[in-house]
């Protein structure tokens, strides 16, 4: 047992170090249920924006849902949009300081239902802004009702004995749709839930950032995620769940980039 | 030959025992921890620390970024 710890403490040394929480993120805990993919995105937003070095040229727009309290987290400046106007107030922030990267981060609810009209406008008028958008098919914050994105069939609050397409209508691909508008220049869908999914993730983000620079349009990033406590299941179900029904119909991939469109 | 060998540790305290870390291990590594914090969750430990390579899958999905990885190149 000594030579094990001798070993470890040789092992946990400042030279190897390999992967520690970034600088970026403050000390706060997260407020989101255990295993909430929105803490993953939060950290790879923060990692993206230290590696580019551009914590000073960075506005966020926080949502309302879950992540109303993203502001406590990210150690950067940030506002807080009405329910579904992030787009709009972002649209704002970029043209009178063209010079910042201005993102916003929304969930489906305040995106494909309240902010509809913002999303799409924005979209179309190709504002040099970059939206990351977190799917999970429901209504977390609020205590799990249908959302815009809720899966045919899926169970949640409102929908008891799943979702009735005839009687509720059908499920929002609000991805599809942003694509075909001639505004954005990079529209893809990730997810968070295993390690490969992860680092795609990342590297869409930073594409993003990267296409905000270069003044090429609207970068639009859904991330597929999960709710286990709207959807009532255990961290790990959730994620299986996610991957069995919620990427048959949510297929991952790069929709638009600028060099195939 | 050379061999990667690794730790992580794991804030006990942040951690909120949700387990996503435990199935994407390729070594089986992790396992949550009998006893528990002051909020009641039942943290991630190395149950196994000889088979971690450092390979960092457990901090990637880490929802709340409490795991640090450490990796260290040794010879056999």
């Amino acid at each position: 047992m000594d030579e094990q710890q001798a070993k470890t403490e040789d092992i946990i040394k400042k030279e190897n170090l390999v992967f520690d929480k970034t600088k970026l993120l403050t000390d706060k805990a997260f407020h989101y249920c255990p295993g909430c993919g929105h803490g993953v995105v939060h950290r790879l937003l923060m990692e993206v924006i230290e590696e580019l070095d551009i914590q000073e040229k960075t506005i966020g727009i926080a949502p309302v849902g879950c992540s109303v309290l993203a502001y406590h987290y990210m150690d950067i400046d940030m506002q807080e949009a009405a329910h579904g106007r992030a787009p709009a107030l972002a649209t704002g922030i970029k043209r009178t300081l063209p010079e910042k990267y201005v993102f916003t981060y929304q969930g489906d609810g305040d995106l494909a239902a309240i902010g509809t009209a913002e999303t799409i406008h924005s979209c179309n008028r190709g504002e040099n802004i970059t939206i990351i958008f977190i799917n999970n098919g429901i209504y977390g914050m609020t205590g799990g009702q249908m959302a815009p994105t809720t899966l045919e069939n899926m169970k949640s609050s409102t929908t008891p004995y799943g979702r009735n397409v005839k009687q509720m209508g059908n499920p929002l691909k609000i991805t599809e749709l942003v694509a075909q508008l001639p505004g954005t220049c990079f529209v893809t869908r990730q997810a968070v839930h295993k390690p490969a999914y992860v680092r795609k993730t990342k590297k869409a983000i930073k594409k993003a950032f990267k296409y905000q620079k270069q003044e090429m349009g609207l970068s639009f990033i859904e991330i597929v995620s999960n709710c286990n406590s709207g959807w009532k299941m255990t961290p790990n179900d959730a994620n299986k769940w996610l991957e069995n029904n919620m990427l048959p119909f949510y297929p991952l991939g790069d929709l638009k980039t600028p060099e195939k469109k | 030959m050379a061999k990667v060998t690794g730790r992580i540790v794991v804030d006990t305290e942040q951690c909120k025992g949700c387990g996503v870390c435990i199935p994407v291990c390729p070594f089986d590594v992790i396992e949550l921890a009998k006893e528990f914090n002051s909020k009641g969750f039942h943290y991630a430990y190395m149950k196994n620390p000889e088979a971690c390579t450092g390979c960092m899958n457990c901090a990637l999905v880490c929802p709340d970024a409490v795991i640090k990885v450490y990796r260290k190149k040794v010879r056999v």
